[in-house]
């Protein structure tokens, strides 16, 4: 028999197992498309994807582990502002390859080989 | 009371960045524009004396919680760095004005690269070490898009932004694991914690070590590296080869030999084979490149498989060693680099067909380039092979023999492809060819002081590696005894 009574606590009283679940799920989902997709623009969506992953981690361990400080959180604002200025660049660059090769596949990027 | 001491070299770059940025807006007239780079070099050279200065007087400085340290090792990277971004702005100078699009803007982003290298040498705490790090990295992927040349630039820092990026996440993720399981973002806090052996702290720690395989280009997490190297302006190359390295290997022991020495047994092994691995198949790969630009981009590779063989001895003299041979790598590349940025805008490129010749043209630069070759190669009596003896002996003395092996073959494989590249130099023109090389290569006086700079270096540091390595040593004891 399933306690149901159990079952019902495990999937409301959300804790950190719930988070690292999701994080990892979403950190996954994030690390397949970088590796199968192919346009520079949803590269950076997966990459930033994986940063969110890294955020939840942060703020979960923060939140539920016997941490002393907030640096969990200090960590995770830090990551954001960095994720920001990452992909600022990418779109900066994939506008400059749009304008010079009409492109933006990255599988098109093949003059630098050997 | 926070003690600013220790942030001087932090706070006199940043000084340095504003200035040069406000300089490129102002300054209109060309004759001064041209002064850009060097006024930049001597900025950055004073804010290096300055911080020796300070630390002479003041020793060890920390921030409250020991956020950010300035202990002997950080000061040593720090003037690494220093003099290594002042001499590639030298010697590019004429290269930076020339052939890139934003001559102001790629020397501010240079400035700023280097305060993120001076930051990761100093931060002592996870969050430091990342800003530092993404400083860094930031700038790189900018930098290496700023060439006039259209689409090779653009390639090698879209490829250079995508691979940096993942990296960057694997490398936190595995950072917010190490927190889950360490309890805290300071090295030294996490240093005895044995909860680093749950599964967690494991898959963490693994994590953040990758992270910095990709930062170090180590196999197999190398792909980005030669097509960067290659299509990069040739100075940032010349950065990433050496301060973009060299700045990964600091952070990198720091994080190892104080955050995570509880965990040696697990990571000593995986650094040993990841070493030997990148040592082989750096070299290998770098027989049949005929591009100099992008077989120094392998020979980094297998260089840094050389520098982490010196980590694996984890002890003060497997410290020292590879702290020597980051030294010598930077002076060596600076050569090869510095002769480089003369060939390429005149003769259009850097293959083994384009500086056939430049014995004939340029003498100087062609003895310069050998040397440079022959000590990453390890000959006697340049600087390489002192760097090699200090390592592999401290490789030795741990017991890892079959490493110390593995990069001694290597490094006879190696001499194969540096002397290819001599040869090209040296060997005798047909009749055609000797009609376009014949002349003699005009370059400036900046770039000959570098280069014989480069030249003496590398042989003074060969035959008299003494007070360079006592200074090395120095540095190691900051937290390995």
């Amino acid at each position: 028999m399933i306690d149901l009574q159990k079952a019902f606590e495990l999937v409301v009283n959300i804790g950190l197992p719930h988070c690292l679940l999701l994080s990892a799920v979403l950190f996954s989902i994030g690390l397949f498309g970088l590796l199968t997709r192919r346009s520079i623009i949803a590269v950076l969506m997966c990459v930033e994807l994986m940063l969110n992953a890294v955020n939840i981690n942060l703020v979960a361990f923060n939140r539920f582990g016997s941490m002393p400080d907030h640096a969990g959180q200090l960590m995770a604002i830090f990551g954001i502002v960095v994720a920001a200025a990452e992909v600022a660049i990418g779109m900066a660059l994939a506008i400059k390859l749009y304008r010079e090769r009409n492109t933006i596949n990255v599988d098109e990027l093949d003059e630098l080989k050997g | 009371m926070v003690n600013y001491l220790a942030v001087t070299t932090e706070v006199l770059l940043t000084a340095v960045l504003l200035s040069v940025i406000v300089y490129d807006i102002v300054v209109k007239d060309k004759r001064y524009r041209k002064m850009l780079p060097a006024l930049a070099g001597v900025g950055i050279s004073l804010s290096a004396i300055v911080t020796i200065g300070v630390f002479n007087d003041a020793g060890t400085q920390s921030f409250p919680g020991s956020l950010f340290v300035l202990d002997n090792f950080a000061v040593y990277f720090k003037n690494l760095f220093c003099f290594a971004v002042t001499l590639t702005l030298c010697f590019s100078s004429d290269y930076i004005m020339e052939q890139t699009s934003h001559p102001g803007e790629f020397i501010g982003l240079c400035v700023s690269a280097l305060l993120g290298m001076c930051i990761m040498a100093s931060a002592n705490d996870f969050i430091t070490a990342f800003i530092g790090l993404e400083l860094m990295t930031v700038s790189f992927y900018v930098l290496a898009a700023l060439a006039k040349d259209k689409g090779r630039a653009g390639e090698a820092s879209v490829k250079y932004l995508l691979v940096g990026a993942a990296s960057t996440a694997i490398m936190l993720y595995g950072i917010s694991l190490v927190y889950g399981a360490g309890g805290s973002m300071i090295f030294s806090e996490m240093k005895n914690n044995v909860h680093l052996f749950y599964g967690v702290g494991v898959a963490g720690v693994s994590m953040v070590i990758i992270g910095f395989f990709f930062k170090l280009s180590v196999v197999p997490f190398h792909m980005w590296a030669p097509d960067v190297y290659q299509g990069a302006p040739l100075p940032v190359t010349c950065l990433l080869a050496m301060g973009s390295k060299a700045a990964a290997i600091a952070m990198f022991m720091r994080v190892l030999y104080t955050a995570f020495p509880i965990l040696a047994n697990y990571w000593l092994p995986m650094l040993a084979f990841f070493s030997a691995v990148c040592m082989v198949a750096g070299n290998i790969m770098a027989l049949r490149q005929t591009d100099v630009k992008r077989m120094l981009a392998y020979s980094s590779i297998a260089q840094a498989g050389y520098m982490m063989a010196g980590i694996v001895a984890a002890d003060a003299a497997g410290m020292k060693a590879v702290m020597f041979y980051i030294q010598l790598y930077m002076i060596a590349n600076i050569g090869a680099f510095a002769v480089l940025a003369a060939v390429e805008p005149k003769w259009g490129g850097t293959t083994h067909a384009h500086i056939a010749g430049l014995a004939q043209s340029a003498p100087l630069l062609a003895a310069v380039m050998t040397v440079s070759l022959l000590s990453m190669a390890g000959i006697p009596p340049t600087a390489g092979f002192a760097g090699k003896i200090y390592l592999f002996s401290a490789v030795v003395d741990k017991g890892y023999l079959w490493l110390a092996f593995v990069g001694f073959v290597m490094s006879m494989i190696s001499v194969y492809y540096y002397l290819m590249v001599t040869k090209a130099m040296y060997r005798d023109l047909t009749d055609f060819e000797a009609e376009t090389a014949a002349q003699p290569l005009e370059y400036s006086p900046v770039v000959k002081l570098v280069a014989l700079c480069a030249l003496v270096g590398t042989i003074l540091l060969g035959v008299w590696p003494e007070p360079i390595a006592q200074l090395a040593g120095r540095a190691a004891s900051a937290f390995m005894m």
